[in-house]
């Protein structure tokens, strides 16, 4: 057992799976030498040579593109886009390429690449260092999309990424990149993609959320815990596909639902969520099903402007003292 | 003709290239040789083809022409709702699949590449299995539109609808093959169009950074559908393209099969002997509208779609095994004869062939997961007690 942060889950991840497995290969801008301007790619070239951790140019619609074709040449390629802000180039390749691979060829084909991206704000990155793309992406099928909230988690899920047969979309939050630590056990396991994670046992009412949001969740279920709250925590993890029998259930315990993500509301996840439980729970629900997320802007540059549009612990506070009395 | 064409078979210009000239340069490219050069080997023998071989491939490329043919048909009789056309690509097709060894490298085809694809080892049965959609079509099981190829075990890549980005696929097969070291070379396929796209670029600049051994032919039929290739770039040939990219670059005469397969040869040559990509001009006429929906009548006179019959590579290949006393008449009609029956008996196979089950349609969205069909709640009120359902 190690205490890790995220990044470093990230790193024992890669380096575990390339050791296991000489498939596996890391590309991406800035991903060799430097080992990733984030470092998630420390030391791995110098422990698996040039060949298999490759620095790219500049060009992230070749990076999703080399990764599709040596997938389909019998490579498990885990392509880093530096910042999911620049993962749009990729579109074309990761939604009409690597997304319909093994449907268009009737299941000959199959495109195991994981495209990793830090994503998320909060760290004052401006319009271009700070989105969230999750949503983008959520409404392709043959796709799937992770999203960790713990060092753990990060750890298993990424394994589970890489050896899983189709294209993942692996996305941490940079904020907690560095100030996220947990104990990771140094040994081998993985954590199922498709599985939430139930993270706090409680009655009153359920937050469904993923990624960053967890973390304010829990830090407002222990304020409001004074008040004779008792707040549910649902971490969804893998966003597509999602678990919808976790989600029944939770709404099940609890019948009153806040869905919380830092992504802008509009056409969000907690869009699909709600619709669910509208369709599916029903009969379950004690009140309204309540969406917090960012307002639906750009995240501005400025401390003063980007607090404004982003959901915080007082925000989520105040979301589930309403509910509660509701 | 477009002027582009004309102006990439004149003698006198050299290939593009970054380093060194191809072969290219030295061939006749209208396929009649020159007469009192017996003491030269016909080019044909310099490339070490056995007539065997070359009957072969001038099969191959009838046979393409002959399923393509039955394919407008169908088209017209209603029977298959799209065809786009290989007519005119043959030489380059079969001339550079020719070139490959079929057990280790990978081909990465788009929409043109029916002859290519039949000389990697598809049959005129696959190919109207796709025409029809029928389950068993081995590219897609009647999910794509038809000329989508694909075959997993003739390693041939699968392919989508856009244009350009299978050119970044075959860098990335080709990496794999570079670190596998299996001796592999990718060779890829687009047109004109496709060369205008960021997916070229990309490509391109990477394989050529990391010498793989990678082939990018351009097969330039001078129209994007309705586009010429003047208003699609601004270099006189998409090979000039490859200086600028660091790697081998040439443009042939794609209606000559023989300079198609002599310039793949080195190229594949050169990719195995980790020298790195090469990128080949290939030009060729397109002898039919874009495809069954097109009229090419509104942006291509008359005078130009004449002239480009002129370079159909079957009758240059045919002018050549014939004056080299290669093919005889009565092998010919044997030839064609065999090709025809062999159309004909795909396509009653096909037409035999079942269509793929309703059900099927939700599997291979995941390998671990298949998607429910949404008609199953409607229909099963038990599972549902209470909700808006009937």
């Amino acid at each position: 057992m190690s205490e890790l942060s995220l990044v470093e889950s990230v790193r024992v991840a890669l380096q575990e799976e390339m050791q296991a497995d000489p498939t596996v290969i890391v590309l991406g801008e800035d991903v060799g030498v430097h080992g990733g301007v984030f470092r998630a790619t420390d030391g791995l070239q110098k422990q698996f040579g040039e060949n298999r951790v490759i620095d790219t140019p500049l060009a992230e619609l070749g990076i999703a593109g080399v990764a599709i074709g040596a997938a389909m040449n019998g490579l498990r390629p885990v392509a880093e886009i530096q910042f999911a802000d620049y993962i749009h180039p990729a579109y074309d390749q990761i939604v009409n390429e690597a997304a319909k691979i093994r449907y268009r060829s009737n299941g000959t084909f199959s495109c195991p690449v994981v495209f990793r991206a830090p994503f998320g704000a909060g760290v004052h990155g401006g319009l271009y260092h700070s989105q969230s793309v999750e949503a983008l992406f959520f409404h392709v099928p043959g796709l799937k999309i992770v999203v960790p909230s713990t060092p753990y988690d990060c750890k298993g899920l990424l394994k589970s990424s890489i050896r899983d047969e189709d294209p993942v979309l692996f996305f941490e939050h940079k904020k907690s990149y560095r100030r996220l630590r947990g104990e990771v056990p140094d040994e081998d396991y993985v954590v199922p993609l498709g599985k939430a994670d139930l993270k706090r046992r409680g009655s009153d009412l359920s937050i469904i959320t993923y990624g960053i949001g967890v973390h304010l969740a829990l830090e407002a279920s222990e304020r409001v815990a004074g008040d004779g709250i008792d707040v549910e925590i649902l971490d969804l993890r893998t966003l597509l596909p999602l678990d919808t029998d976790a989600i029944k259930e939770t709404v099940a315990r609890t019948s009153k639902v806040l869905i919380l993500h830092e992504d802008n509301k509009t056409g969000g996840i907690g869009a699909e969520v709600a619709a669910i439980i509208a369709e599916e729970s029903f009969e379950e629900l004690d009140g309204p099903i309540m969406r917090l997320a960012a307002a639906d802007t750009h995240v501005p540059y400025a401390p003063e402007l980007e607090e404004a549009i982003l959901p915080n612990v007082d925000d989520v506070v105040a979301a589930v003292r309403r509910l509660a009395e509701y | 003709m477009a002027p582009a064409r004309r102006k990439s078979s004149t003698p006198e210009k050299a290939p593009a290239g970054a380093r060194g000239s191809t072969s290219v340069q030295r061939h006749k490219t209208n396929g009649v040789i020159a007469v009192g050069r017996q003491r030269q080997l016909a080019e044909h023998q310099r490339l070490g083809l056995s007539t065997e071989r070359l009957l072969e491939m001038f099969e191959t490329m009838l046979l393409a022409r002959a399923v393509d043919e039955r394919q407008w048909v169908l088209n017209r009789q209603g029977t298959q709702p799209f065809h786009i056309s290989c007519q005119g690509h043959e030489g380059s097709g079969v001339g550079s699949a020719f070139a490959l060894d079929r057990s280790r490298d990978v081909m990465v085809p788009y929409y043109r590449s029916l002859a290519a694809v039949m000389a990697f080892g598809m049959t005129a049965k696959d190919i109207m299995l796709s025409a029809l959609a029928r389950a068993d079509d081995p590219a897609n099981g009647g999910r794509q539109m038809p000329a989508h190829y694909g075959h997993a075990k003739l390693r041939i890549l699968t392919s989508g609808s856009p244009v350009a980005t299978q050119i970044v696929h075959a860098a990335g097969a080709a990496l794999a093959s570079k670190i596998r070291g299996d001796g592999g070379v990718s060779i890829v396929y687009f047109g004109d169009g496709a060369s205008s796209k960021g997916d070229f670029h990309e490509g391109l600049n990477f394989a050529a950074i990391h010498k793989l051994p990678a082939i990018f032919v351009c097969e330039n039929n001078h129209y994007a559908i309705s586009v010429p290739s003047s208003k699609q770039m601004a270099v006189r040939s998409v090979a000039d393209r490859a200086m600028g990219y660091g790697m081998f670059g040439a443009s042939i005469d794609g209606s000559d099969t023989l300079a198609v397969y002599a310039c793949v040869m080195e190229a594949a040559a050169r990719a195995r002997a980790g020298e790195g990509p090469t990128l080949i001009e290939s030009n060729v006429p397109r002898l039919t509208p874009h495809s069954s929906d097109d009229d090419d009548r509104r942006y291509r006179p008359e005078a130009e779609r004449e002239e480009a019959r002129h370079h159909d590579p079957i009758n240059v290949f045919l002018r050549y095994l014939q004056a080299h006393h290669l093919l005889t008449s009565e092998t010919e009609a044997a030839i064609r004869e065999r090709v025809q029956a062999e159309v004909s008996l795909a396509l009653e196979e096909a037409e035999a062939a079942p269509m793929a089950e309703p059900e099927t349609a939700f599997d291979h969205v995941y390998a671990d997961v298949r998607v429910p069909d949404f008609r199953a709640r409607l229909y099963s009120p038990m599972t549902l007690p209470r909700g808006p359902y009937p």
